[in-house]
């Protein structure tokens, strides 16, 4: 990356983060979100899961899926942007065009990361163990899937031009499935070999897997390189489709 | 990126430069030709206005301009760099105020302005001192720091306009720049084009399809319609050229109307003449000169003339006689030709 395209990232990410810092209560509700989940979900949960303490093996799964909810919004705040002339605006200027997406796909999971913060803390309580160094590992993983994710979305949202309905049909479609398939919120070891095959071929699910190991301090491992291959793969995706969009529009 | 300095890239002054600038789209699996082969030269200073009906290839034409649309064939360059090949210098010498309002409707202005300038690689202090300046120059003191969704349509206009010169552009586009706007704003916003073309010398390509605000504005006027380029000229030498002033004298008998359309085809040579009852119109280039040696020619004539009108003509007339429709009904109303010129096109080729 050019230094170009970092100051340029940093200008559409403090811009688009701007109105949250001047209005914190506007998230708030989404950060707290999970905590309601967690404490409504987890009480259901056996022992163990996935053969590891249920909060050892759910926290993780929780933090990757608000982030999977967060960013997979970015295009929605594109699409009001489209609207109003303003992402044109953006257009015209000399702004990088990775930066315009990174940067809002960054927007998105900025406050997840937060949240992330808020979970730890309401789990440890209960027993949850954090490896502090795998954790900040995870998170970089996640925000470098989340970069990816954020892009995608904001390649819908160009290709659903002014259609918010089409956004959203194919934002919640896609969501679920997806959520489901990676075990985040059950575990896929018992599933038919059909739903474990499918499994296998959402990146989802090696970002997940990678991230439980991290968040239990399991750094160099196998899953953890498939965490961050799937990872990149997803970002590296994204970024090219979402500038071609851009190009193309 | 480095800051962009208002730069000296041109050998000869010219601020645009397109040659045969084509763009079609694919609606419906029909091919539409929105831009056909425009050639195009702006000078440096210059203050053009792009006027047609809607769906004439305006916008098409300054987004192509402005790199937010590939030309379909032909080049373009914009403050001497090819608007394909350079993109990101085009981009960082012109500033663009398109049709919408640029400002984030959750953002605050003065926020909006400063992160403008970062964009165009503007220091943060610059960013702000200018945006300050700006906004000051804009009459926005009282409203910068509120959340742009609360502001005013003319308001939001100035915020667009400011945002637009953040990064003092040498040339500016405008797109459909006073649409939605009251006869107020509308005038306020053509005196803040003015002074920044008096004031910076910044050249300014703006679309319209109003014909006063053409009328009034712009130094040279290029009248596009189907996607073609039909006429480029001062709005003074186009309705000259194209439309002639109109000329209505009354009398008290219809045979004084007839002898005083005999003379005035010896004295108007190539007007159009007609005559209803005991009022006749000439229809001439020069009407106001034209007028005094009519009226001693039939005063030499003994023919009493009890009434005289010379209207100018306006770009409407001139559109008129170019295309068989009028502007006024923003072109999708054909109106039966007044004089003998043909439409260029046919009605069923109008693409909206």
């Amino acid at each position: 990356m050019s230094t170009t395209m970092v100051t340029d990232t940093v200008t559409v990410f403090s811009r688009e983060l701007r109105p949250v810092l001047r209005n914190p209560f506007s998230v708030i509700f989404t950060i707290v979100q999970p905590l309601f989940f967690l404490a409504l979900f987890a009480p259901l949960l056996p022992d163990a899961v996935g053969g590891r303490p249920a909060l050892q093996w759910f926290v993780p799964g929780i933090i990757v899926m608000s982030c999977l909810f967060g960013t997979s919004t970015t295009g929605a705040n594109l699409l009001l942007d489209m609207q109003t002339g303003s992402h044109e605006r953006m257009l015209v200027s000399p702004l990088s065009r990775p930066a315009l997406i990174i940067g809002r796909a960054l927007k998105e999971a900025a406050p997840m990361f937060v949240q992330t913060a808020f979970i730890i803390a309401a789990t440890i309580p209960f027993g949850f163990r954090l490896h502090f160094v795998g954790a900040l590992i995870g998170l970089l993983i996640l925000a470098v899937f989340c970069v990816g994710l954020g892009a995608l979305s904001y390649t819908l949202a160009l290709a659903c031009k002014s259609q918010d309905w089409m956004f959203w049909a194919v934002q919640q479609t896609l969501l679920f499935p997806l959520l489901l398939l990676a075990g985040m919120l059950l575990p896929i070891d018992g599933a038919p070999g059909w739903l474990r095959f499918l499994s296998r071929l959402n990146p989802l699910s090696y970002v997940v897997d990678a991230e439980r190991a991290l968040f239990n301090g399991d750094i160099v491992s196998a899953t953890v390189g498939g965490g961050l291959l799937a990872a990149v793969v997803v970002a590296v995706l994204g970024l090219f489709l979402g500038t071609r969009a851009i190009r193309r529009a | 990126m480095a800051a962009i300095a208002p730069s000296v890239v041109f050998m000869d002054d010219t601020m645009i430069r397109a040659r045969g600038l084509t763009r079609h789209f694919t609606v419906k699996k029909d091919k539409v030709e929105a831009v056909r082969d425009l050639d195009l030269d702006v000078r440096s200073g210059e203050l053009v206005a792009l006027l047609g009906p809607n769906g004439a290839g305006k916008s098409t034409t300054l987004r192509m301009l402005t790199t937010l649309l590939r030309p379909t064939s032909g080049t373009a360059e914009v403050a001497g760099y090819d608007v394909v090949a350079h993109q990101r210098q085009v981009r960082g010498h012109i500033g663009y105020i398109g049709q919408g309002n640029g400002a984030g409707h959750n953002q605050r202005g003065r926020d909006e302005l400063i992160s403008q300038g970062r964009a165009y690689g503007m220091s943060k202090a610059a960013a702000r001192a200018k945006a300050a300046e700006l906004i000051a120059s804009l009459d926005l003191e009282g409203v910068a720091d509120r959340v742009t969704s609360s502001l005013s349509g003319g308001q939001r206009r100035r915020l667009d306009i400011a945002m637009g010169l953040i990064h003092s552009p040498v040339l500016l586009f405008l797109d459909e720049p006073s649409t939605g706007l009251d006869p107020q704003n509308r005038a306020n916003l053509q005196e803040h084009i003015r002074r920044l073309r008096a004031e910076h010398g910044t050249t300014i390509v703006l679309t319209t399809h109003y014909l006063d605000e053409a009328d009034q504005l712009a130094e040279r006027v290029i009248v596009i319609d189907h996607g073609r380029l039909i006429a480029d000229d001062t709005p003074g030498r186009l309705k000259a050229d194209y439309a002639g002033d109109r000329i209505s004298l009354t009398f008290d008998h219809e045979h004084d109307a007839r002898r005083a359309v005999a003379r005035a085809a010896g004295i108007a040579t190539g007007a159009q003449i007609e005559q209803t009852g005991s009022n006749i119109v000439i229809r001439a280039a020069g009407g106001t000169r034209l007028v005094p040696k009519l009226l001693r020619s039939l005063d030499d004539a003994g023919v009493a003339v009890t009434g005289v009108e010379v209207a100018r003509p306006t770009l409407d007339d001139v559109f008129l006689n170019l295309t068989g429709r009028s502007l006024r009904e923003d072109g999708g109303v054909p109106v039966p030709p007044r004089d003998s010129i043909e439409s260029p096109t046919s009605q069923e080729e109008y693409a909206a």
